[in-house]
């Protein structure tokens, strides 16, 4: 059989790729060592850049932030959409309208979902008007204003939105449990909650591993929220490493700081996306 | 253990309960966008208004003079479907070229193309932003273009490459035979073979960028040309508190996104089921 395909065909695909991804991450990474300011010339200067964010408190605060952000979606996002999984998984008469209604979040911009919530924690909005409905008077604060609460008011949307994607990622691995191996322990007389953490949960593992690395990965780089609902105050209290980023670069003009706070974002998303090739390669060697 | 029983029942109704919980927001956002300017100050969230109101969305239609909801529709739609006709073209060609040319070179192409996925494009953003400022590329819709094809570009060949893997090769041989040329076949036979990975690639890569605002922010903040986040996101900040108009335009910015998966949520659902796990 003659030639179906010739190299250069491949080749607009690996232009771009290497242009806009590996050329900008390439160079991106020298400018994490100079002082350059946007214009003009520059000098290297060592660690210099990374030294001053462990020095100063915003950096360092907004990295927790972006730690505690990224580890509190991790686990009620993969908890929460797990559980609707397995509530939906079978049997339920509603379970696809419930399935379209709980995913459509997932499809919207992360932007315009803040502000309905934005609107929510207002100090006179639904949330305080609850709380002053149930007696609860004294727990009424203005939720975004307050730096104590501010950051969880963060974590509440981000969770809000992306229930709907682990549930659909959890309902296609429950569909790879087969029926028979749970029918057979029920027999058994294994109850629901030993049938789920004895034989369904470690069947779901590789969808947990791919769910989490998801879920983690956008965690690290949350931005879109806070710069609708705080914009990173009230006194840094929601300031994050992506917020951190755009202001210092596009804002300040400190282009070699914003390249090194970058670097430092992209290497921890870049040994967590490790971690999870690590994990997935042990589970295909185990079987 | 699979009859529909009172326990099944009772787990239906607490299931539907917290679903609708959950959905709540959606009630606060059409409820107040459908209130006048006063009953939106006066009347609680939870309260339907005293008479239905068009006042925030006419107001979030008409917009200000340097914040367009419109004509940022516009603008997300030729970034977005710019976009995707480059990622569905150079991706499908170029997943079947490294499929269809077994080696070394394809094969570590292959790998840039997947770390390509992993690696955050976030640190990548300074350089090309100065690069682009160089060409006069920066607040322009082909910049946008140009950037998002390269920065999905490794999504898309990943998708691809599912499919061509599994492709037989007896259509292509038999197109040959017939005098079809190379690029031919490759129009004619083998990319209508690829379309439901077109068709995974077109949604999951079209949300990510109709959606995307920190990038759209750094290049197209301050231009005529920004997309629907970046005109939101203007829009609002000029809105103090009239939160009917406010949620006037997080409708509009809604609404095309909802029709599309109202119309196709199997594949969008399948989609991201799909597409991520592999």
């Amino acid at each position: 059989m003659g030639r179906v395909a010739v190299w250069w065909w491949a080749a607009p695909a690996v232009l771009l790729v290497l242009g806009m991804h590996y050329g900008g991450i390439a160079a991106g990474s020298i400018y994490a060592f100079t002082d350059w300011r946007g214009i003009g010339p520059f000098k290297f200067v060592g660690l210099d850049n990374f030294i001053n964010i462990f020095r100063n408190p915003k950096a360092s605060q907004a990295l927790w932030n972006t730690l505690l952000l990224a580890g509190g979606f991790l686990v009620l996002t993969n908890v929460i959409g797990m559980a609707f999984a397995v509530a939906l998984n079978r049997q339920l008469k509603s379970r696809h309208l419930l399935r379209t209604l709980l995913f459509m979040p997932v499809v919207l911009s992360p932007l315009a979902v803040s502000y309905i919530w934005k609107f929510i924690f207002q100090p006179q909005g639904p949330l305080n008007d609850l709380l002053r409905a149930v007696g609860l008077e004294d727990q009424t604060r203005a939720w975004l204003g307050d730096p104590s609460s501010a950051i969880w008011t963060i974590l509440i949307v981000m969770v809000w939105q992306h229930i709907g994607l682990t549930m659909v990622l959890y309902l296609a691995g429950l569909a790879n449990v087969p029926m028979e191996l749970e029918e057979a322990s029920a027999v058994d007389g294994a109850g629901a909650w030993r049938r789920f953490f004895h034989i369904v949960l470690p069947l779901l593992r590789p969808t947990i591993v791919v769910a989490s690395t998801l879920i983690l990965v956008q965690g690290l780089r949350v931005f879109d929220q806070v710069q609708a609902m705080t914009a990173g105050g009230p006194f840094n209290a929601t300031e994050t490493l992506s917020t951190l980023v755009y202001k210092e670069t596009f804002v300040s003009g400190r282009y070699g700081y914003g390249a090194a706070l970058s670097l430092l974002l992209t290497v921890l998303i870049a040994v967590f996306a490790v971690l999870q090739i690590v994990l997935l390669r042990g589970k295909k060697e185990e079987n | 253990m699979n009859r529909y029983d009172k326990k099944t029942l009772a787990r239906e109704g607490l299931v539907v309960l917290a679903a609708l919980l959950l959905m709540l927001p959606f009630y606060f956002l059409v409820n107040t966008a459908l209130k006048s300017d006063v009953d939106a100050l006066n009347t609680s969230a939870m309260a339907l208004p005293p008479q239905l109101s068009m006042e925030g969305i006419e107001a979030a239609w008409s917009g200000s003079p340097t914040r367009n909801i419109p004509a940022g529709v516009l603008n997300s739609i030729i970034i977005t479907g710019g976009s995707l006709l480059t990622l569905i073209a150079f991706g499908s060609i170029a997943a079947y070229t490294i499929t269809r040319i077994p080696g070394r070179i394809t094969g570590l192409l292959y790998g840039m193309f997947v770390l390509g996925i992993i690696l955050p494009f976030q640190l990548g953003m300074v350089p090309i932003y100065v690069v682009m400022r160089n060409f006069g590329l920066v607040g322009t819709h082909l910049g946008m273009i140009l950037l998002y094809s390269g920065l999905l570009m490794p999504l898309s060949v990943f998708l691809y490459t599912g499919f061509t893997k599994a492709l037989p090769r007896e259509y292509e041989e038999a197109a040959q035979m017939d005098g079809s040329t190379p690029f031919q076949t490759f129009r004619r036979i083998v990319f209508p073979l690829l379309s439901p990975a077109t068709g995974t690639v077109a949604i999951l890569c079209g949300m990510i960028i109709w959606n995307d605002f920190f990038t759209s922010l750094i290049f197209l903040s301050g231009s005529q040309n920004a997309p629907l986040p970046v005109v939101v996101y203007g829009f609002v900040g000029e809105q103090v508190s009239k939160w009917n108009v406010i949620f006037g335009a997080v409708i509009l910015s809604m609404i095309p996104i909802l029709a599309f998966y109202l119309v196709a949520q199997k594949k969008f659902i399948q989609g991201f089921a799909g597409g991520i796990k592999s």
